[in-house]
């Protein structure tokens, strides 16, 4: 139950990179960690994935796409959602972060990044637009329940910050 | 039917979904965009964690009930939820003081929850956890901003407080059923943690500038179907659609 090791037969790894977070599409689920297993059994492939947040609306759509990526490979599947071990912003893979960043979003970086923004004691989270560390917080929330909202005191510009989970 | 694990469940689940709906009630609302965008960000919280309680609480009822009828086609009776989180917006600091009141309180409860003997429930809490902590951390500044903002903000804080205050006492109140999931490891026993409850809350208001109510006049009867006025309207507005248009799915 403990273990975060992630069981996926690797024939199915190019299929499943394929399919993406609809939310951040720069992303696939590979990436995200959302995957946790992937095993062919009697010609059925069984896949858990779990939630990166509990209302996420995004895991209905993940799901449906998982199916259609693997009937387009020759799989039939059949997908479960699994709550153990929780999800956590580590398993998000170096390349994942790299393509967040690109995209704009600020990756995660400590579980209290966003509180000293707020509070003013120490600016780390660096502006994906120009790189300035001098950023604030706007809001805890941002666009989608995994997202908080900075803004950049030197470029302006508002932005993106991947909220640190763990 | 496990009738006891099945009532306490819904003991658990109905508080997220009803104060889901009452934040999702500022939907376009919010005094600004940021906080309408926190509200209901909090509200998706709420309710996700609530179809993982109510998928579960399906399951054990069997014979193809779904967590659809479990959420949303209950008498208003039937519904267990804390008489705190059914209690109207009316405005910002309200809401505010509600969801702090709540927060602190459902961190103590899952942090309890976590080490339950049931494996999904201790698996919901501990998924749960994380983003009630965002939840708490958004109230707490909330509460402390207003409390320490002008004249107006202050009262208007302290009123909240004040008039929410007769119904923090339920919270700690247990029924038959929950006793029985006490007894096999299964529930939580709130009343371990109310001194610390206190003590948090104390701590928070007393940084916020605010008194700590000392009336000792308390509600009580949400967790035996008996409601205040207002969870009916709330009811009729959540229902709409699976009873207006029987079985739909999105």
């Amino acid at each position: 139950m403990t273990t975060t090791e992630q069981q996926i037969d690797k024939k199915l790894i190019p299929i499943l990179e394929q399919v993406s977070d609809p939310e951040i599409p720069v992303l696939s689920i590979m990436e995200m960690g959302v995957v946790r297993s992937a095993i062919i059994e009697n010609n059925i492939v069984k896949v858990e994935i779990t939630p990166t947040y509990s209302g996420c609306p995004a895991m209905g759509v993940i799901g449906d796409d998982i199916q259609k990526a693997l009937l387009d490979a020759g799989y039939q599947s059949k997908i479960d959602l699994i709550l153990t071990p929780a999800w956590t912003t580590d398993w998000i893979t170096p390349k994942g972060r790299k393509a967040l960043e690109e995209y704009g979003i600020a990756a995660p970086l400590d579980p209290i990044a966003d509180k000293e923004a707020l509070l003013d004691e120490k600016r780390i989270v660096k502006c994906t637009n120009c790189g300035s560390q001098n950023t604030k917080l706007v809001s805890q929330f941002g666009s989608t329940a995994c997202k908080a909202l900075f803004k950049c005191d030197d470029c302006q510009e508002p932005f993106d910050y991947f909220k640190c989970l763990k | 039917m496990k009738e006891n694990l099945y009532k306490y469940i819904l003991g658990i689940a109905d508080n997220s979904l009803i104060l889901g709906q009452r934040l999702g009630e500022l939907c376009g609302h919010g005094p600004s965009l940021e906080i309408d965008i926190a509200c209901t960000n909090i509200s998706l919280d709420l309710f996700g964690q609530s179809r993982s309680y109510y998928q579960y609480a399906a399951k054990l009822k069997g014979n193809e009930t779904t967590e659809d009828d479990v959420a949303l086609l209950r008498t208003e009776r039937e519904y267990v939820n804390l008489l705190l989180v059914e209690q109207p917006n009316r405005n910002f600091a309200h809401t505010m003081a509600r969801q702090f009141l709540f927060d602190v309180y459902h961190i103590l409860l899952l942090q309890e929850l976590e080490k339950s003997h049931d494996l999904t429930l201790a698996a919901i809490a501990k998924k749960s956890i994380k983003e009630v902590s965002y939840h708490l951390r958004f109230s707490s500044d909330w509460v402390k901003r207003l409390g320490n903002g002008t004249d107006v903000s202050h009262d208007k804080m302290q009123n909240a407080i004040d008039a929410l205050w007769t119904y923090t006492d339920e919270l700690f109140h247990q029924t038959d059923a929950d006793k029985a999931m006490i007894a096999e490891g299964v529930g939580v026993d709130v009343t371990k943690f109310k001194d610390s409850y206190e003590q948090k809350v104390a701590h928070i208001l007393t940084e916020a500038t605010l008194k700590v109510p000392e009336n000792k006049w308390f509600q009580k009867g949400g967790k035996q179907g008996i409601h205040t006025e207002h969870l009916g309207y709330l009811l009729s507005d959540l229902q709409y659609m699976q009873r207006t248009y029987p079985n739909m799915e999105w």
